[in-house]
């Protein structure tokens, strides 16, 4: 009884603390994500375009894409910018493999004095580990099906 | 008039200390954001570089530390073996800040935990010590560093993400004072600087200690409404245990509410039939422009509330333009570990009587 009261008195405080804390403009920030992510898109397009017309093959042009959208992203980091357009952008700049290497470098560049083995080999991937972890898992949990559904003939 | 009385309790949660207990000097070292803050120009050092000259930011937060106990000490003209011991804290693991800082100047040293709400727990500690006659000289000290606080809590600084309204942002600052049982001595120019105007001081004549208030709330970006209870509480409990309205007070000053937790504070106490709207200030609030500094909801740390009282309370009772004010920092006990484990965010508040007086 007791019990069910508290809980009670904490959901309405949960309520009321939610109708009085202000919250960012969802419109505007999906507008922001928008652009931020589609600016970082348009220059991997133009990115691979250009390797593309210098002859190389769809794959090559794709690594060659992402290996300098990572560099990019480091560099930027490193020179403070990123977390910059991380606040503006939000998800947007986030979601992309900028964001990735964002999520490694920062890491890496706080940890550093905490020595190369406990700080930047233990705690590089505090923010991207759950994001190999469970990728990885996921791959191999899309690929398990893939492979029954082949068995099965479902699946060429 | 009864002299030597040795029951001092009041209440069921406060102290009104019948010895002198003085405020004999106060110092406030912070960082560049907070120097370019509407407080300023009164501040006693505003310190450029991030690194306070060291290599890590948890060195950093040290020196901070340390250079403004060692401000505090000179200013009242002691030297560090006059000090009988210290009450520090900061927001770090194991409160490393605190002990690496003070450590180097030989002094007894208490290390505290309070979260926001140390430089209380400190202020309080040391009155009483005063009070029972267990040292002349007590050292007060807290701090806080943006960037080690972000690296402890949250994420590292060179991480792009978005903070949101009710999120606050820790003050880069130290605040620390000298606390005695006589009043501070004449200042001698170019050599001490006690907290004396004309001849107007500042006594610490009670104390209200908090109790953890838990109103199950779990956003560790929204602090403010995690302690706002915690300040209700305290604040109800000074009022019935010293018998006063909140117009006693020239000001109430909470430590980092900011404007979400503010907002709460006056509403809870509006329920309880308590109006402070008009005493009612934020240490948070004071330190930030929030619409030019893109601060949020306002400042937090343990170094905000200290830097304040030091920089900016302190000075103001002194002077006499406040008689009688009840100081409210604010902490959020939360560690990393408790919130992964999904528990509550628990808040406390501790509260200190500061009076002018003329000597």
């Amino acid at each position: 009884m007791e019990n069910t009261r508290q809980k009670e008195k904490q959901k309405k405080y949960e309520k009321y603390v939610k109708e009085v804390t202000p919250t960012h403009c969802l419109p505007l920030n999906m507008l922001k994500a928008f652009f931020t992510g589609g600016i970082i898109c348009v220059i991997g397009q133009v990115i691979l375009n250009f390797a593309k017309a210098q002859g190389l093959d769809a794959d090559m042009a794709g690594t060659w894409c992402s290996v300098i959208l990572v560099l990019f992203s480091v560099i930027l980091t490193g020179l403070n910018i990123y977390p910059k357009i991380g606040k503006f952008g939000g998800a947007g700049s986030l979601v992309p493999i900028t964001g990735f290497a964002n999520s490694v470098a920062a890491p890496a560049i706080e940890y550093k004095a905490e020595g190369q083995v406990f700080g930047i080999g233990c705690k590089i991937f505090t923010i991207a580990g759950p994001v190999i972890l469970y990728g990885i898992m996921s791959s191999w949990i899309l690929g398990l099906i893939y492979f029954l559904l082949k068995i099965m003939g479902v699946m060429a | 008039m009864k002299q030597e009385i040795t029951q001092q309790l009041t209440g069921s949660a406060s102290i009104a200390f019948t010895k002198p207990v003085y405020v004999i000097s106060c110092a406030s070292v912070v960082g560049k954001k907070e120097g370019e803050g509407p407080l300023g120009n009164d501040f006693d050092l505003i310190c450029e570089d991030p690194m306070f000259g060291s290599d890590t930011w948890e060195a950093a937060e040290s020196t901070m530390q340390k250079e403004a106990a060692a401000l505090s000490i000179g200013k009242a003209g002691l030297a560090p073996s006059d000090i009988r011991m210290a009450f520090a804290g900061d927001l770090l693991a194991q409160t490393s800040a605190s002990s690496f800082g003070i450590a180097g100047m030989g002094i007894p040293f208490y290390g505290l935990f309070g979260a926001c709400s140390t430089m209380g727990e400190s202020l309080s500690l040391a009155a009483m010590s005063v009070a029972a006659g267990y040292g002349d000289h007590i050292l007060c000290a807290t701090s806080s560093h943006f960037a080690s606080a972000e690296k402890e809590f949250r994420f590292p600084l060179g991480y792009g993400n978005q903070r949101p309204l009710s999120a606050t942002w820790t003050v880069t600052g130290s605040g620390a004072c000298v606390i005695g049982n006589k009043p501070p001595s004449e200042k001698i120019p170019g050599k001490t600087a006690p907290l004396l105007v004309k001849n107007g001081c500042v006594k610490v004549t009670g104390i209200t200690t908090g109790k953890l208030v838990d109103y199950g709330l779990k956003d560790s970006l929204n602090m403010g409404a995690c302690m706002a209870p915690a300040a209700c509480d305290t604040i109800y409990q000074n009022l019935c245990d010293f018998d006063r309205k909140p117009s006693d007070y020239d000001r109430i000053l909470t430590g980092d509410l900011g404007v979400v937790g503010k907002r709460i504070l006056l509403d809870l106490l509006n329920e309880k039939g308590i109006g402070i709207e008009k005493q009612h200030q934020d240490c948070g609030l004071l330190i930030y422009d929030g619409e030019t500094q893109d601060t949020h909801s306002g400042g937090s740390g343990c170094g905000c509330a200290a830097a304040v009282l030091a920089a900016y309370i302190l000075p103001r009772i002194a002077s006499g333009e406040w008689k009688r004010i009840l100081f409210v920092p604010t902490g959020a006990l939360l560690s990393k570990t408790s919130f992964n484990e999904g528990e509550p965010i628990p808040g406390i508040a501790h509260g200190v009587v500061l009076e002018h007086m003329e000597v």
